[in-house]
């Protein structure tokens, strides 16, 4: 069985390397500022005992004043798991890292959430719309989308 | 030999065995005088009647067709399996000249749309249409095919209906149907070819 790892212990742990990084942590999840995540995402996936070398999923949500993603990684060597997300603020323009460099299988993930979202990927090789076609107005899965 | 009175079934086996020496002496009786000709004796008659049958044009094209309709691959979402089981031993499509589903559009001529279509999909569905063969002939299968289905009010990316893209000659609600379902809307497409006009009297005698 995989052991959800807490995530207040691991902000201790990303805390000493890169201070001012975390929002805020709870036993199941943390939230990391979204200048720092590919800091914490690298730190996450190379440092020994915790080697999250698997991106299960992204997903992202919309609570109207801000967009929250949420990344599930694993290691497949130790078998736990954690739940990190980050949050981006602005509406009209979001923006946030690609993970793509980590983790190969944020690539479509990415683009979906792009795609219904609206969240942009900085970094990302291929960022356009998967689902809909070019030329689509809105992204669907927001809230205010009508 | 008496019928024992502690019998398992409505028939004992000395009952059938009665019944069937009494088949066998009734036809023992009546077929002693009886000789049945041979049924080749049309191989005397005249050769213009073997080999002239009088029908018309039409009804002889409409047989033709209706009677070996070959299906394309066009199966975008979940009606598929109802419309695989009804291809299967238990349905049995191939009773209606049908078995084959053809890889290619060109080599079909029915289209049966089972499943949701989206607008991303639509185009390619369209130019499958139109790779397809004259005549051609399309079954919409199940609520999404004929309606968009519980997508049709509030989605922003499904096609209200394949009627919207290409011209559907049956309608098969369900959702899915049942392959029985399936099978009755390809008769009455069947029915449907059978009233086909092929040849326009009027267009050829102007010629």
């Amino acid at each position: 069985m995989t052991v959800a790892l807490s995530g207040k212990e691991i902000a201790n742990q990303i805390l000493e390397k890169f201070p001012d990084s975390i929002i805020e942590s709870s036993e199941k999840d943390l939230v990391v500022k979204s200048e720092s995540l590919l800091d914490v995402a690298t730190f996450l996936k190379e440092t020994p005992g915790l080697d999250f070398n698997y991106l299960n999923y992204i997903t992202a949500v919309d609570y109207y004043d801000h967009f929250e993603v949420v990344y599930m990684l694993s290691s497949l060597e130790h078998n736990h798991s954690l739940v990190i997300k980050t949050r981006c603020y602005d509406r009209e323009n979001p923006v946030l890292p690609s993970v793509v460099g980590l983790w190969q299988g944020a690539d479509f993930q990415e683009r979906e959430i792009y795609d219904l979202m609206g969240i942009r990927f900085e970094g990302h090789p291929n960022m356009k719309r998967i689902f809909l076609w070019e030329g689509f107005q809105g992204h669907p899965l927001r809230k205010d989308f009508m | 030999m008496e019928i024992d009175s502690g019998r398992k079934y409505i028939y004992s086996d000395i009952e059938l065995d009665r019944k069937e020496g009494q088949i066998i002496e009734e036809l023992k009786a009546s077929s002693q005088e009886v000789v049945i000709p041979d049924p080749d004796e049309w191989l005397e008659e005249e050769g213009l009647k073997q080999n002239i049958i009088l029908t018309t044009v039409d009804w002889f094209i409409n047989w033709g067709r209706r009677s070996s309709l070959w299906p394309a691959i066009c199966f975008p979402a979940c009606c598929a399996f109802e419309l695989i089981a009804a291809n299967g031993p238990r349905f049995d499509l191939a009773r209606f000249g049908m078995e084959i589903l053809r890889a290619s559009p060109r080599q079909a001529d029915l289209m049966i749309t089972a499943g949701t279509l989206t607008w991303k999909m639509a185009p390619n569905v369209r130019r499958i249409y139109n790779q397809m063969a004259e005549p051609k002939w399309v079954i919409a299968m199940g609520a999404c095919a004929i309606s968009g289905g519980i997508f049709a009010s509030a989605s922003y990316a499904v096609v209200p209906g394949y009627n919207h893209i290409i011209p559907v000659d049956v309608y098969v609600p369900g959702c899915p149907p049942r392959p029985e379902a399936l099978i009755y809307g390809i008769q009455m497409l069947q029915k449907k070819i059978a009233k086909r006009r092929n040849l326009d009297i009027g267009k050829l005698s102007r010629r």
